[in-house]
């Protein structure tokens, strides 16, 4: 039997609210109507129970009584609501895991009342409206094709999606006779993303051994070599306008850190480095810090909420799986999307409105990152009409890991071990959908590679990991990330050998085939290799946290990957062809800087600054985030020293944050990232150059050591298949290695994400070139470190680094229309020599307040220093530190620079402590709550009330 | 007694639970932490303890309602014990997720024949808030609260917003002294939004049952232990112990 508890809120109806915004982002000027009246939510449930049944489980857990009204009825009866007919009832999609659905069984049974299923639902009542808007509710509002569906009228008892057992027969692929168009052909059928000569390597290994390949093999093959697996273009041969790289990345950013730490010696402070899941460096005697940020933007695109809160499952799982296990204990997350005022007639068929993508993707790091208990605390958002079809989504997590635990090995005889997640259906092809360009119908046809997150799964994972770490459990961890085991097992058991039978593996649901349970993204899985003494004790820490465990096989030192279902052999493939035997191509590269990137910018005639400055605050990249910043708990576990806002009202811009992992240390670390895609188009050189600088900037800003910094890159460009874009990345990578070289700052992790383009009638959008540097320094005493907000009037403003007079990139550029100029390149001589006096002087306490300047320049320096300790400031000696005209001073964006503010009795001791540097004094802190900048002529060329600037700067992000 | 015994209650979901250690252990008491599997089995273990504490976090991912899934297993399975552990005299403490699991289990505010009393409800905004708030501390007879008149102390949560059944149960607990902790501006007074961050009615931060023993409080007072933890300790210098820390040493005390 079925029955229906559906839920209703009293008093107010906050979903209606959500999908009536909604419905008018796509219909502006339709403004009064709203097509939804009320909304409900509820459950299925099917199992052997009564009416009374299902009414005491409606009472007392399903719903609450002080504020909800609950109603059971036997599912497929008519349903109304004050008249209104139901528009639509939304459920998700056979396959796709519903998280309440676990948690509601269990506690059922904790009431006496086994079910057998449960299916979460959302309902929407309303008057009837016409074909067009249904469809416009249907598709774009009530639900995501990607995941969901929308069932008109009763629901019936196959909506109750339980699969149907699966009969085992073996399929192999007819690849030996096949002609070069049909292997291009079977790539685009089972969604392998490999080209003609990987297929034709393959071809050619199979007529060796003289048999076709089981379809899991094919699969695996690709997964493996798939291009988010295996990086082949930035791992593989290119030719750039004659110069050749055999690996570009070993070349460039792999070589600067190899090359640092060879020249620290025995003071070498990274532990491991681009070998394992995460990036690891030395903390204090007790730890080490590693940090991993991660790439989820095809996902993001189709199904925001999903996409994202998988991206951060996803990457927790990393500082997890490195050495034997980090725990986590910070997030960041970084996004790039189109202008939120985009028209919503102008969106290509198959995109999403960016305002739909922006809050699904909050909502979803929130949800996740909330709930698992890690602290959010690092971030930015960057708008650029270009990501309209690919949107970026960027996740972070920083992990802490005991000194001894920093390495693994598997060891021939263990047992391969899965704990926590079952497995299902969903996240099939996503390592090889990920690596191709995103169309009109992906929405449509790549619902199985969208996934959904359980945090609370992952949590209880985590806990029982750390737990088994500590005993000493395992000899081995890793996630299951994209190509699911296939991918996990095949790269622990690399240089051993490894025979997995399938059929052991916990399922969601029935009907599964065993080529599915190899390549299935199912979240919140780890793999672990454990002797098999251990395996029982294992088996109880996880059971005492509510996880699960499995065992799948058994590593075995036979240099081959052999699968089986009920005993059949389905895989057996030689490891040696698998991780080796990818045919390296060479992808010619070229670049010719655009003409405007070395054009004179023409400034406009007549100029209101202080009216320029207002609305540069209020540009969105400049503009306050904290409308998301406050859906994040950066506070949970307790670390937080200084936070993303700060300030007299708590809601001032830090430039990065600072984190004290051991509460019963001083010891902390700061986190913060640079990020420019708007120089990339005229200088990937600059860009990356600057954006390393900018990174580096807001960590040293707030006490973080600038000889103990680690940076992480991640690479997002378009289709490197055509060699100008493969191009800018190659310029990218040498400004990567010359200034981490030039720094001292090593690379210690990355990823990358290539093919972001979109493709949708004759329109081909590609995302400019973007490149996320992410940065990571140990500040020693984190009772040292410095906020951004003035303190106090009377003390003195400086200036601490070079203007330069490129506009090139700028906002100021951006807020202008303005074509053309150079992208301003750091020297890094004297940037270097900047960021570590000015680290000197923070130890010293010379500095009250701190913060660097960047998009916006020094004019949107000193607004937000000034709002955010609503205290003014008179600025009378910019004019010292170059000529220029005033906008160009004012609003251009020098790396190294600084703006520092300084107690009176302490300003010659800082002058000297940073003598033979480029400072300037150039004003001073005053109680009047106005911002005065003068210009060349020593008039005043901006005369600004602070609450002005601030409201401002505090234009809400969603209107 | 010299040194109460602290148990952490921790279920899947439970994130704040090393904070909270953290904070009886700078309080001078060892604690310990007890998962709700472990403790079902073996429920005549809470005897051992003093403090029984339920930390903050998404107890089985705060699937149906926030806090319900392990209220309703602490009602089903641990009442009998849990009730005469109130009644020997003895603490609990309920932070955020531990406030929800409380009310929705009835060991603050025990339901009627009509059902529970008050709830807590999604915030007005929709939206999960996470900011630095006032409280005013009316400590009555709660000994957790004992002194205090003002903390500054973070929340973050989505569902905080107290809601009574009627209104004659909230002009109830005024009266009964119950209603200890409230969102306050700078000012120290009665404030809308941002001040009281979820729109709880009568700005109700935090609620003792009538014993006053036991305590439940959205905010998070481990949160707010170490002078570094002040949201802006860059301005107004280094205190010596965080605002939130009284509270774990007052419930110390109470057993010296």
């Amino acid at each position: 039997m079925i029955w229906e508890i559906e839920i209703k809120a009293r008093g107010i109806d906050l979903e209606k609210g959500r999908v009536n915004r909604d419905f008018h982002l796509f219909r502006p000027g339709q403004g009064a109507i709203d097509p939804v009246t009320s909304s409900t939510r509820g459950f299925l449930i099917e199992g052997n129970i009564n009416q009374d049944e299902a009414k005491k489980l409606s009472d007392q857990l399903l719903t609450d009584p002080v504020v909800e009204t609950g109603r059971v009825s036997a599912s497929g009866s008519a349903i109304q609501e004050n008249g209104a007919p139901c528009l639509g009832t939304v459920l998700l999609n056979p396959g796709v895991m519903d998280p309440a659905a676990l948690s509601i069984l269990a506690a059922a049974k904790d009431l006496g009342i086994p079910l057998d299923a449960v299916r979460s639902f959302r309902r929407y009542f309303g008057p009837p409206c016409s074909q067009e808007d249904k469809t416009l509710l249907f598709r774009k509002v009530l639900a995501n094709e990607a995941i969901e569906m929308v069932v008109e009228g009763p629901v019936r008892e196959d909506h109750l999606s339980r699969g149907k057992p699966y009969t085992f027969h073996k399929l192999e692929v007819k690849l030996l006779e096949l002609a070069d168009n049909d292997l291009n052909q079977l790539s685009r059928d089972m969604t392998l993303s490999l080209n003609l000569e990987e297929m034709r390597t393959i071809q050619g290994h199979y007529q060796k051994l003289g048999r076709n390949p089981a379809d899991v093999e094919l699969e695996t093959i690709a997964q493996t070599w798939s291009e988010h697996c295996s990086h082949k273009t930035l791992k593989g041969r290119i030719d750039f306008q004659g110069k050749q790289y055999g690996n570009l990345l070993k070349e460039t950013i792999f070589e600067a850190t190899r090359s640092l730490r060879q020249s620290m010696g025995k003071d070498d402070w990274c532990v491991s480095v681009f070998e394992d899941n995460a990036g690891v460096i030395r903390f204090d005697e007790r730890h080490h810090l590693c940090f991993k940020v991660e790439t989820h933007n095809r996902p993001s695109a189709i199904e925001p909420y999903a996409g994202a809160n998988t991206g951060i499952g996803g990457v927790i799982r990393d500082p997890l799986g490195t050495g034997l296990g980090a725990k986590p204990v910070c997030n960041t997350d970084v996004f790039c999307f189109a202008p939120l005022d985009t028209p919503p007639e102008s969106l290509p068929e198959g995109i999403l409105h960016p305002v739909k993508i922006m809050t699904g993707v909050v909502s979803g790091v929130r949800d996740y990152g909330n709930r698992i208990g890690i602290p959010t605390i690092n971030g930015a958002v960057s708008f650029h009409e270009r990501y309209l079809g690919n949107p970026l989504v960027f996740c972070g997590t920083a992990g802490l890991i005991p000194v001894d635990k920093a390495f693994k090995k598997p060891l021939a005889g263990d047992l391969i071990v899965v704990v926590g997640g079952r497995t299902g259906r969903d996240g099939i092809h996503g390592a090889t959908f990920s690596s191709a360009e995103l169309h009109t119908e992906s929405e449509k046809i790549s619902g199985g590679a969208v996934q959904i997150g359980n945090a609370i799964e992952e949590k209880k994972v985590v806990d029982a990991i750390l737990k088994a770490r500590d005993e000493g459990l395992y000899n081995a961890i890793t996630d299951c990330g994209a190509g699911g085991f296939s991918s996990a097992v095949g790269e622990m058991g690399e240089h051993l050998g490894a025979r997995v039978d399938l059929d052991k593996a916990p399922l969601k649901y029935d009907g599964l085939s065993y080529t599915e349970i190899w390549i299935s993204e199912s979240q919140e899985r780890m793999i672990l290799a454990v002797t098999e003494e251990k395996w029982a004790r294992l088996h109880e820490v996880c059971a005492g946290e509510g996880a699960e465990a499995a065992v799948l096989g058994v590593f075995e030192k036979t240099g081959r990957l052999q699968l089986f279902f009920q005993g059949n052999q389905v895989a057996n493939l030689d490891l040696e062809f698998l991780h080796n035997g990818r045919p390296n191509q060479i992808r010619s590269a070229s670049w010719s800087p655009p003409a405007e990137a070395s054009a004179s910018p023409i400034l406009p005639l007549q100029e209101d600054l202080g009216e320029t400055l207002r609305k540069l605050l209020a540009a969105p990249n400049i503009r306050s985030k904290e409308w998301i910043i406050r859906q994040y708990d950066h506070e949970v576990q307790g670390g937080s020293v200084i936070k993303p806002l700060v300030g007299v009202k708590d809601d001032g811009p830090s430039d990065a944050s600072v984190v004290n992992p051991c509460l019963d240390s001083f010891k902390g670390f700061a986190v913060g990232c640079g990020l420019l895609p708007d120089y990339g188009d005229l200088d990937p050189y600059a860009m990356a150059a600057c954006s390393i600088d900018e990174a580096v900037r807001n960590v040293v800003a707030v006490g973080g050591n600038p000889e103990r910094l680690a940076i992480l890159d991640n690479f997002c460009w378009g289709n490197t298949d055509r060699p100008e874009v493969l191009g800018s990345l190659v310029l990218a990578a040498e400004a990567c290695k010359e200034f981490a070289l030039a720094y001292r700052t090593p690379f210690i992790s990355g990823k990358d994400s290539l093919k972001n383009e979109f493709h949708s009638s004759g329109k081909n959008i590609v995302i400019p070139p973007t490149l996320l540097i992410s940065a990571m320094a140990l500040v020693e005493d984190i009772r040292e470190c410095v906020t951004m907000d003035l303190k106090q009037a009377g003390n003195r403003l400086f200036l601490l680094g070079r203007p330069q007079k490129h506009l090139g990139g700028s906002q100021y550029s951006r807020l202008h229309g303005m074509k053309g100029s150079r992208v301003p390149r750091p020297d890094p001589k004297e940037a270097i020599a900047i960021h570590r006096s000015l680290h000197q002087a923070i130890r010293l306490g010379l500095v009250r307040s701190c913060h660097d300047v960047s998009e916006g320049g020094i004019a949107v320096t000193l607004a937000e220093m000034a709002f955010s300790g609503e205290l003014g400031a008179d600025i009378t000696g910019l004019i010292q530190a170059g000529e220029m005209p005033d906008p160009v001073l004012f609003f251009g964006e020098s790396p190294a620079c600084y703006v520092l503010e300084v107690e009176s009795d302490k300003s010659s001791q800082l002058t000297g402590k940073l003598a033979g540097l480029p400072l300037w004094e150039i004003g001073e802190v005053r109680r009047e709550k106005r911002l005065r900048l003068a210009g060349v002529n020593g008039e005043w060329k901006i005369w600004a009330q602070l609450d002005q600037l601030k409201k401002a700067w505090q234009e809400p992000l969603l209107k | 007694m010299a040194s109460p015994r602290v148990l952490i209650l921790r279920a899947p979901g439970s994130n704040c639970d090393k904070e909270t250690e953290f904070a009886f252990q700078k309080a001078g008491v060892s604690t310990q932490s007890i998962h709700i599997i472990e403790l079902r089995k073996n429920p005549m273990a809470l005897r051992d303890f003093q403090i029984l504490v339920i930390p903050g976090g998404f107890t089985y991912g705060d699937d149906v309602a926030a806090g319900k899934i392990l209220a309703n297993q602490l009602a089903s399975f641990l009442g009998q014990e849990l009730r005469s552990f109130r009644d020997r005299e003895k603490l609990i403490l309920g932070i955020c997720n531990g406030f929800q699991v409380l009310l929705k289990a009835g060991l603050i505010l025990q339901p009627d024949e009509e059902g529970p009393l008050a709830t807590l409800a999604h915030n007005t905004s929709g939206r999960f808030e996470a900011r630095w708030v006032n409280l005013s501390v009316t400590p009555g007879k709660c000994p957790f609260l004992k002194n205090m008149d003002r903390l500054l102390v973070p929340v973050a949560h989505g569902e905080g917003r107290f809601v009574t059944r009627t209104p004659w149960i909230q002009d109830g607990l005024e009266k009964s002294g119950q209603v200890v902790l409230r969102f306050i501006n700078e000012k120290g007074e009665l404030d809308g939004f941002p001040c009281n961050p979820n729109g709880s009615q009568g700005n109700v931060a935090g609620l003792c049952d009538p014993s006053g023993r036991v305590l439940g409080l959205m905010p998070h007072p481990e949160r707010h232990l170490l002078p570094t933890q002040h949201p802006r300790w860059t301005r107004e210098g280094l205190k010596p112990h965080g605002e939130g820390f009284a509270l774990f040493q007052n419930a110390v005390e109470y057993f010296k």
